[in-house]
């Protein structure tokens, strides 16, 4: 018994606490099949798993476990008007289809809370420390801000998930980032999110979960530590958590679907024992100092490819080492000169919006930094919440208003522009300062140019029709 | 599932690293709700120029990758989005086995889902094959699943490793879903216990 407490009490991670609740049996072999408690659905990569459902005669397991909406394809235009293309239509229909036979909870365009499924799923408390949490989609990671274990997985795994409840898993390696230092003025989660990334690589965390530890990332807001593991897919993490603290539970009292009452109090209790335990043993220890951080900017074409504002596309020295041709390749791409500085780089576009940066904090912080100014004449500039509700927040506190009157578009929420499957895309050869996640060739448009930054740099970028560092704006 | 046992084809060298999913397959496509048929637009936009026309220089028009089944290329393939449909686009277009020093999990994942192989070779080896099928057009290699073994004819021979239960699968062609349906009984305790516990 002494020996089993003993056991019992060594300080674990956060991985191997979670993993243990849930590991429902490990079949000579096979791999554990691990217990999934919470599953995300929305439009572009279910249709053909409920249609394996279908073939194979199977139904969902646990319907009330599955949550949908529908977010990659639907226009930001007003709502009200029928998607105009028609494969799209189909698609949102589809899921509406497949959430009614299957009995599963949608969140469908004309709901009040609609929205990107990494911002509405801890928005509406779906989202628990301690969880399994896996969606078709690779930035499920975002929820592991809370303490949860969430993946992305591909569609025959959410036909696994949505028959099973299970899924077969090896499981990840730990990697402990212990991040030091404060961040200065103007920087933020997304800086460092990019920082990580740089330091690492976009391969660096491929087979790991990475808990983030330390005083600076304890002080982040939920909504910035969502920023912060939303990225960690970028650097290859299979996901991000971050121990919950008070911090945490304060956010999730009173969301609509957290506990309520005795439940509340019990899950409390339980979620406090999922804590970060210092003296656990990690395989990878990372340590990333933040306090010399600057506002960063990529570059190129994968979101390893960072520099401070204040620096310059690298030289071609700097880019003979490692992959030279490829570095070509990518400045061509860009359509920048090796050594030009940031900072003289002109924008055609700005985003303010994806599952990275689309919450209030976000639109507050760029709204701070819009607010008396006007949008570059040259720039197009639009604003996309996260979800429904993040909008009805931010009309309540008039930021539509001070976007509106800088210039910039506001729109509904979606996943718009990070990934262009609906109508808001860049046109070829147009540059954007992005406050998504992904700088890929293409990915806002064929040909057009992504740069990644923070909403309040995206802000300050549009207003000075180019990259300007955010650490000597003038507020008005 | 169709299994994988061992397969001999031609090869296809896309020497980049971190190619993404992205590029495999560009999110434009993504709105089918079918499975098949995405075969015509694998790298779409680095296949076709804006006008729609076949980029002769890109190594997939070429005819050495007519009929060709093997593509080797850079560390971290598949990296970015977790969409099946890179998988199904280069299934669709017939390849069997993918070769690289690295790939991203999840596209890993999709992979053993669809019997199409990810074959983890070192760096070194990768760039011997590279720069192999440079010289000979109609380089082929065999990817042997049973003995985890890549080789050619002219004397290369390389192992990979892979996990037991992935490779049994893709041997057999097996169903995964239904294997977790033979845990029914274990599925349905968790779950009641998991009842008992947050009640």
């Amino acid at each position: 018994m002494g020996r089993i407490e003993k056991v019992m009490s060594e300080p674990r991670t956060l991985l191997d606490k979670i993993w243990t609740d849930h590991v429902v049996c490990v079949p000579p072999g096979r791999l554990p099949l691990l217990y999934i408690d919470l599953h995300l659905v929305h439009e572009v990569t279910s249709p053909q798993a409920f249609e394996g459902l279908r073939v194979a005669g199977r139904s969902v397991r646990q319907p009330g476990h599955t949550v949908a909406t529908v977010d990659h394809n639907v226009p930001t235009t007003p709502r009200g008007t029928p998607i105009a293309d028609p494969i799209a239509a189909l698609q949102v229909e589809t899921l509406a289809k497949n959430a009614k036979q299957f009995g599963i909870r949608l969140f469908d365009m004309d709901s009040p809370d609609q929205g990107i499924v990494h911002v509405i799923g801890p928005e509406l408390g779906f989202t628990q420390p301690g969880m399994t949490i896996v969606c078709g989609d690779s930035h499920t990671s975002t929820h592991g801000a809370l303490g949860a274990l969430a993946f992305g997985i591909g569609t025959s795994e959410v036909e696994h998930v949505l028959a099973t409840q299970c899924l077969p898993q090896r499981k990840p390696k730990n990697m402990l980032i212990q991040v030091s230092g404060r961040l200065g003025h103007g920087v933020g989660a997304k800086d460092l999110a990019l920082a990580v990334i740089r330091q690492i690589g976009t391969d660096g965390a491929t087979g790991y979960v990475i808990e983030y530890a330390g005083e600076l990332v304890r002080s982040l807001s939920i909504e910035g530590r969502m920023t912060l593991c939303n990225m960690s897919i970028e650097a290859g993490a299979r996901a991000a958590m971050v121990a919950p603290d008070d911090v945490t539970f304060a956010y999730l009292e009173g969301r609509r679907f957290a506990p309520r009452g005795r439940a509340w109090d019990e899950a409390l209790s339980r979620w406090r024992r999922s804590s970060y335990d210092p003296g656990a043993k990690y395989d990878v220890v990372v340590e990333v100092d933040a306090s010399r951080l600057a506002p960063l900017v990529t570059w190129g074409t994968n979101p390893g490819m960072v520099v401070p504002v204040n620096g310059r596309v690298p030289d071609k020295n700097e880019l003979k080492t490692g992959d030279a041709a490829g570095a070509a390749r990518m400045l061509e791409y860009m359509g920048l000169e090796p050594g030009t500085p940031i900072e003289t780089i002109p924008i055609d576009r700005v985003f303010i919006g994806s599952c990275t940066n689309s919450r209030l904090e976000d639109l507050r912080a760029a709204a701070r930094v819009a607010k008396g100014y006007r949008v570059a004449p040259q720039v197009r500039a639009m604003v996309v919440p996260g979800s429904q509700a993040v909008k009805r927040a931010a009309e309540q506190e008039g930021l539509d208003r001070i976007f509106q009157e800088a210039g910039f578009e506001w729109r509904e929420s979606g996943c718009s522009m990070c990934l262009g499957m609906n109508p808001d895309i860049l046109q070829p050869g147009e540059r954007c300062a992005s406050t998504s996640n992904r700088n890929f060739e293409g990915r806002q448009g064929r040909g057009g140019r992504t740069h990644l930054v923070s909403p309040m740099m995206a802000a300050a970028a549009a207003i000075a029709g180019h990259f300007t560092d955010i650490r000597n704006w003038q507020f008005r | 599932m169709q299994p994988f046992r061992t397969h001999t084809g031609r090869v296809v060298p896309l020497d980049r690293a971190n190619i993404d999913t992205d590029q495999i397959i560009p999110k434009q496509f993504l709105k089918r709700i079918e499975r098949s048929g995405f075969g015509e637009f694998l790298f779409f936009d680095w296949r076709r120029a804006a006008d729609g026309a076949l980029e002769p220089s890109f190594v997939l028009n070429q005819t050495r990758s007519k009929g060709a089944s093997v593509l080797v290329t850079g560390k971290n393939f598949g990296c970015g989005s977790s969409r099946e449909h890179a998988v199904w686009a280069l299934a669709d277009f017939g390849f069997r086995a993918v070769v690289a020093p690295s790939f991203a999990d999840i596209f890993a994942t999709n992979c053993a889902k669809n019997g199409l192989l990810a074959v983890v070779l070192r760096q070194e080896e990768v760039r011997e094959i590279v720069e192999r099928s440079a010289e000979a057009p109609n380089y082929q290699l065999t990817v042997d699943l049973e003995h985890c073994r890549v080789s050619d004819d002219r004397g290369f021979s390389a192992t990979f490793p892979i996990d037991e239960f992935t490779r049994h699968c893709l041997l057999e062609g097996l169903d995964e879903i239904g294997l977790t349906l033979e845990r029914e009984a274990e599925i349905a305790a968790y779950e009641a216990g998991l009842a008992q516990r947050r009640t």
